[in-house]
């Protein structure tokens, strides 16, 4: 089974790499873009079987730092 | 007196920071990163700056998960002294023994060159050989040194006087000017800045001197 999981910094939490992209985008025309936040995705391949729970342990443990991150987990 | 300075892959300001502890009269060792004990009757760790694993996932977070990060948290809750300079900062707020994180810097720059501290507190180890209010030369070089906590922690910080640091000129975006923070006992100090790297007049400063000394001195006498 595959799970995917979706890092995002946290409302709040001003994303730097984001305003930069937003800038960029301005700067290639592109108007109206009044926001962007930038996360990571990270595919995981699992043993079937393996629970929502776990996923999210690894996410609190591991793949997020819920200090600054929020996630959120997508089952294939 | 006995220092350990933790050895990760990627770690490049190991044998600085040992070769700091060492100057002010430690006995120094290194303890590899998978040791799953650090050495008995040590009275200071040091968690040292570089890139970690590479920097992979987030600035620590795989080396807050390696096997010797449980004995460095088992080593500061029984009231160990610990400091951790830049990735080694990354890490002590990754394993959760100093609050916040360290997000991507303000301006996405990668910035290396000497800046202005002020002490904010001088009633620790780390810092008694400097005057409160104090400002100091020390380099800085990281790209995620925009430490961020919330409000709430931040008011906390400042009613515990637990800013060791601030910036005089902010130049990642910090919440508050923080440059290092410590532990709520007063014995876990991270920072971003690198005081092992002002502590000879080769490094083209010796500002970082004075918080080895102290060490050396306030541990001696605990």
């Amino acid at each position: 089974m595959k799970a995917r999981v979706y890092v995002m910094l946290k409302n709040g939490v001003l994303d730097p790499q984001g305003e930069a992209v937003r800038h960029a985008l301005g700067a290639l025309g592109f108007d109206g873009v009044e926001g962007v936040r930038q996360g990571k995705v990270i595919e995981l391949d699992l043993a079937d079987g393996t629970s929502e729970d776990t996923i999210r342990d690894m996410c609190e443990k591991l793949l997020a730092n819920t200090v600054i991150e929020s996630y959120r987990v997508e089952l294939n | 007196m006995r220092a350990a300075v933790i050895v990760f892959p990627g770690s490049n300001c190991d044998r600085d920071l040992a070769v700091a502890f060492e100057r002010a009269g430690m006995d120094v060792q290194m303890v590899w990163h998978k040791d799953t004990q650090l050495p008995e009757g040590l009275d200071i760790v040091g968690v040292p700056g570089g890139f970690s694993f590479g920097d992979y996932l987030r600035c620590g977070a795989i080396a807050a998960n390696s096997p010797i990060c449980k004995s460095l948290i088992a080593h500061t809750e029984r009231g160990g002294y610990a400091i951790g300079i830049c990735n080694g900062f990354q890490i002590l707020t990754e394993t959760g023994i100093l609050p916040g994180a360290l997000r991507r810097n303000a301006g996405l720059k990668y910035i290396c060159r000497s800046v202005g501290l002020t002490v904010e507190n001088n009633e620790t180890a780390f810092t008694g050989g400097y005057d409160k209010g104090q400002v100091i030369d020390v380099p800085i070089a990281h790209h995620d040194g925009n430490y961020f906590v919330t409000d709430d922690k931040l008011a906390q910080l400042r009613d515990e006087g637990r800013i060791a640091f601030t910036y005089t000129d902010n130049p990642n975006g910090s919440v508050a000017d923080i440059a290092g923070v410590i532990s709520r006992n007063r014995r876990v100090l991270g920072m971003m800045p690198h005081p092992e790297r002002a502590a000879d007049e080769g490094h083209g400063g010796t500002d970082g001197v004075a918080m080895f000394r102290s060490l050396m001195e306030q541990l001696a006498t605990a």
